[in-house]
């Protein structure tokens, strides 16, 4: 092989390995937008819902209801002949088989949002009022154009008859999209059409505060034991080793630890936010020790001599000048660290927090959900409404982490100072 | 409650922080002395030893209380009763009795529980009563003494400090507390698994599936039923799923991850580097239920029909997928640390490279790599520990059956699938099904420790060599 042949055929091999580098870098950058496509596609149906206009008429007489009733008199009084009568006056019926399908388009709280109707308009009464009543889920879906209506009837969930009525109230456009309001407010359903997240937002929000409040101070102080008053010994060495071990140990052994300790020996509440936020807090402690120690190591010995030469103690130089200058650092870390908590599902599943829990918590001893596990709750369903309620919460869940990773980065840049 | 209590704690502590800053300012003032702190430490003083003994005794009070209290009112049962109840029906009967006080029983009401509810309640006030006692009590005591000591203290400043000091300590103490507490709580669990199952036939054994294992009473146990049980135990097809499954993972993740991390440092240009890295990273930050969800619902079906185009019966729960997933999942750990790595191996040794005229992927393959060889070894064992203790992409699109199977299209089960699928939902405490998780959970714990040793281990030994 002569030389320019030799030197050509190195320099084919170094753009191949040039391009090896560069199809790697693309491949992992076309993963990620891949993955949030999928899940926006999917996801953003569940944000609108699907609406009947049904003409109501608010008979007091036959409801038995007296003039001016109270609210806790509307709530006592039954409403469940009236709307029925209202839903089958959408469309003509013949026989038990076609009153049952038109009744199965609706959603099964009719009676409910017929009653709150009345409640907050109460100047319906004796009037007749037209009220857009949530769809069923299968009707839903066919409205969003996700129901392979082209099937066979015996293989699809609604029937010949029922695609006749939609069909129908397309025509005479009663059928109408709003926004999904449910979703935000609703706790969890058996029907995905009135599933909602509220419940397990609120969930995840007092499992976050009780993250923080036990994680963040006890992170911040160990750090500055470490980082400034350890002397070198065998106990800090100590200390270090299982601090940088327990960042590796996988989070599911954590969710034993909840299980058998805060569970099984002290007796916590299960399901509850508070084993949850114990659990994730003992997790998180050392993810976050370790930036707050390297935000500490990176203000310049030069700050803690100045404090130290006119006077003060070791202490004083470090809670007046050492810690207020490392806060930024401090902070972004400890954000990432409760960002990665937020999003944590094994640990969770197995101190309880499975449950299916309709009624939103209101405090972090009541039994709820959290945002993660109920990814993994819907995603066990096999309706199709709960498909895109799993991936609207992914979106939800990922806007939150998005947000506060963003707002990291910004106390990062905003506050940190750069020695050099 | 108890809420109340700390929030009265503090008030009364705020105020003895004033009360102390005063009365030493008062003295300074009329003695015309100065004193060797700063008035604002005489506060602290008296602040923090009216407050930290009464709320570390609130703290361990909150966490004995129902302990003590169910093993007053389960003494109270077994005692007042001729029958003789095993420790579920126990278990069981105190849920009871504290669901009938809390108002939300359901079920039959029984003498017992009627009157393991009342006494629950005379205990439960009496807790308070005493508790409240003891602690305003504690509070008086040690404000008293520390305001006596006060006055005559010169060096209150020390004294803070001092405690300061000690509960810096303290709290970096919780990471060998929570390590404790982990070993502690598997050991436990798993000793009680292993006095019935040999700790061999568990480990050693090839067929697994709890959900067989029903055990009437472990302390007696015939050879017969021990043999039938031990196939119910046996651990090795989900250690050999779980390296499988790690196994694709790595196939993906290490090819991409290290060229993208060589691509990074080595060829891009700043503008590259500053936008895709981030975006590569953000791969890391998704949550793993994310990624499971899109396994089980994009990922896995696709592989099924695709394989069914060829003609090949391709499981929609297969190992392929979940691992494909993990391994997307783990690009970024192995770009983000063989990037750090590469860029820590010094420039002279590039340079000399050069001067002798390799050319830069010359360079970069005899020279940079093998210089950053152990750093890249570590991230990658790194990696790996990850991967094996991953648990919702695995529980979500790798299947329950555990067989051992070096099929990637069949579905394979893993350590971490099989504690979920076992704990999930309510459990009863003492059988040897539950107790196998925690025995799983030890194992996990022991690999995912050893790997993580190791890899620190070549970390630091690389970081060391070029200081």
């Amino acid at each position: 092989m002569s030389k320019e042949e030799l030197l050509k055929k190195r320099y084919r091999a170094e753009k191949r390995f040039k391009f090896y580098g560069l199809t790697s870098v693309i491949l992992a950058i076309l993963f990620v937008l891949f993955l949030v496509n999928v899940i926006f596609s999917k996801g953003k149906g569940a944000f609108s819902r699907t609406t009947i206009s049904v003409e109501v008429d608010f008979n007091t007489e036959k409801l038995e209801l007296k003039n001016n009733p109270t609210n806790e008199e509307i709530q006592d009084t039954d409403f469940y002949d009236l709307s029925i009568e209202s839903l089958l006056n959408v469309y003509k019926t013949k026989g038990l088989k076609e009153e049952k399908d038109l009744i199965r388009i609706f959603s099964p709280d009719y009676e409910i949002e017929i009653k709150n109707f009345i409640i907050e308009n109460k100047g319906f009464l004796n009037k007749t009022a037209i009220i857009e009543l949530t769809a069923s889920d299968d009707i839903d879906q066919l409205n969003k154009g996700n129901y392979p209506r082209h099937l066979p009837e015996e293989r699809r969930r609604i029937s010949d008859f029922q695609l006749l009525i939609y069909d129908k109230l397309v025509e005479d456009n009663k059928i109408q999209k709003a926004f999904n309001t449910f979703l935000f407010t609703n706790g969890d359903s058996r029907d995905p059409e009135l599933a909602g997240v509220g419940g397990s937002l609120l969930g995840s929000f007092f499992t976050i505060i009780v993250t923080l409040l036990l994680s963040f101070p006890i992170a911040i102080l160990a750090s500055i034991y470490l980082e400034e008053f350890a002397p070198k010994n065998r106990i800090t060495d100590f200390i270090e080793i299982n601090i940088n071990n327990l960042a590796a140990v996988p989070s599911i052994v954590f969710g034993l630890l909840g299980l058998g300790i805060l569970l099984g020996t002290f007796d916590f509440p299960r399901s509850t936010p508070l084993v949850a936020g114990i659990t994730l807090a003992l997790m998180t402690l050392p993810r976050i020790i370790i930036p707050c120690r390297a935000s500490l190591k990176a203000v310049p010995p030069s700050i803690r001599e100045g404090a130290l030469a006119v006077g003060a103690s070791k202490v004083q130089s470090v809670t007046h000048h050492v810690v207020p200058l490392a806060i930024p650092g401090t902070l972004s870390g400890t954000i990432i660290g409760l960002a990665q908590a937020l999003g944590e599902t094994a640990p969770l599943i197995l101190i309880g927090m499975v449950a299916f829990v309709v009624d939103l918590p209101s405090s972090p001893v009541d039994p709820s959900a959290s945002l993660p596990v109920q990814v993994y709750l819907w995603s066990e369903q096999a309706e199709r409404g709960f498909v895109e309620k799993t991936s609207a919460t992914i979106m939800i869940l990922l806007t939150f982490l998005i947000t506060m990773n963003a707002f990291a980065v910004y106390l990062r840049q905003k506050f940190e100072r750069r020695w050099s | 409650m108890n809420l109340a209590i700390l929030l009265l704690i503090v008030l009364f502590s705020t105020s003895c922080f004033f009360f102390g800053r005063k009365k030493i300012i008062n003295i300074t003032a009329a003695n015309k002395i100065r004193m060797n702190a700063l008035p604002d430490y005489y506060g602290y003083y008296l602040a923090l030893w009216c407050a930290i003994p009464a709320v570390l005794i609130l703290a361990f009070w909150t966490v004995f209380e129902p302990t003590i209290i169910k093993a007053f009112i389960i003494n109270n049962i077994t005692s007042s009763n001729l029958k003789e109840f095993n420790s579920d029906e126990l278990n069981l009967i105190y849920q009871q009795i504290k669901a009938l006080y809390l108002g939300n029983f359901t079920g039959t009401l029984t003498e017992e529980i009627r009157r393991g509810a009342e006494n629950y309640k005379s205990f439960l006030s009496i807790a308070e009563g005493s508790k409240i006692v003891i602690l305003i009590s504690i509070v008086i005591v040690t404000t008293l003494y520390s305001y006596k000591k006060l006055i005559n203290n010169n060096k209150a400043r020390e004294d803070v400090e001092k405690i300061f000091k000690a509960v810096l300590f303290t709290c970096s103490l919780v990471a060998i507390l929570t390590t404790i507490g982990i070993i502690f709580s598997l050991l436990f669990e798993s000793i009680k698994f292993f006095t019935t199952i040999n700790i061999f036939d568990f480990l050693f054994g090839t067929s697994w599936s709890p959900q067989r294992a029903f055990v009437r009473d472990a302390t007696t146990i015939t050879p017969e039923e021990y043999n039938e049980l031990k196939d119910a135990f046996g651990s090795v097809p989900l250690f050999a799923g779980t390296a499988f499954i790690a196994f694709i993972a790595m196939i993906v993740a290490v090819p991409i991850g290290l060229f993208s991390g060589i691509y990074l440092a080595e060829y891009a240009s700043k503008k590259v580097r500053k936008y895709s890295k981030p975006i590569i990273e953000i791969l890391a930050g998704i949550p793993t239920v994310v990624y499971g969800f899109f396994a089980a619902l994009t990922v896995g079906p696709f592989f099924r029909e695709f394989g069914e185009r060829f003609g090949l019966e391709v499981s929609s729960e297969s190992a392929l997928a979940a691992g494909l997933v993990m391994g997307v999942m783990i690009i970024p750990y192995v770009s983000s640390l063989s990037d750090d790595v590469i860029n820590a191996v010094p420039q002279s040794l590039r340079d000399g490279s050069y001067a002798v005229g390799a050319t830069k992927s010359e360079t970069i393959k005899k020279v940079v790599i093998p210089a950053a060889l152990p750093g890249i070894v570590g991230s990658v064992l790194l990696a790996v520990s990850r991967a094996i203790g991953e648990t919702m992409i695995v529980v979500m699109a790798a299947g329950l059956a555990a067989r051992l199977t070096i099929n990637p299209l069949e579905s394979t089960t893993t350590i971490t699938t099989q504690i979920v699928m076992i704990l999930i939902g309510d459990q009863e405490f003492d059988s040897p099904k539950t107790q196998s998780a925690f025995a799983l959970g030890l194992t996990l714990f022991f690999a995912t420790l050893i790997l993580n040793y190791i890899a620190l281990r070549f970390v630091k030994k690389y970081r060391e060599k070029y200081e």
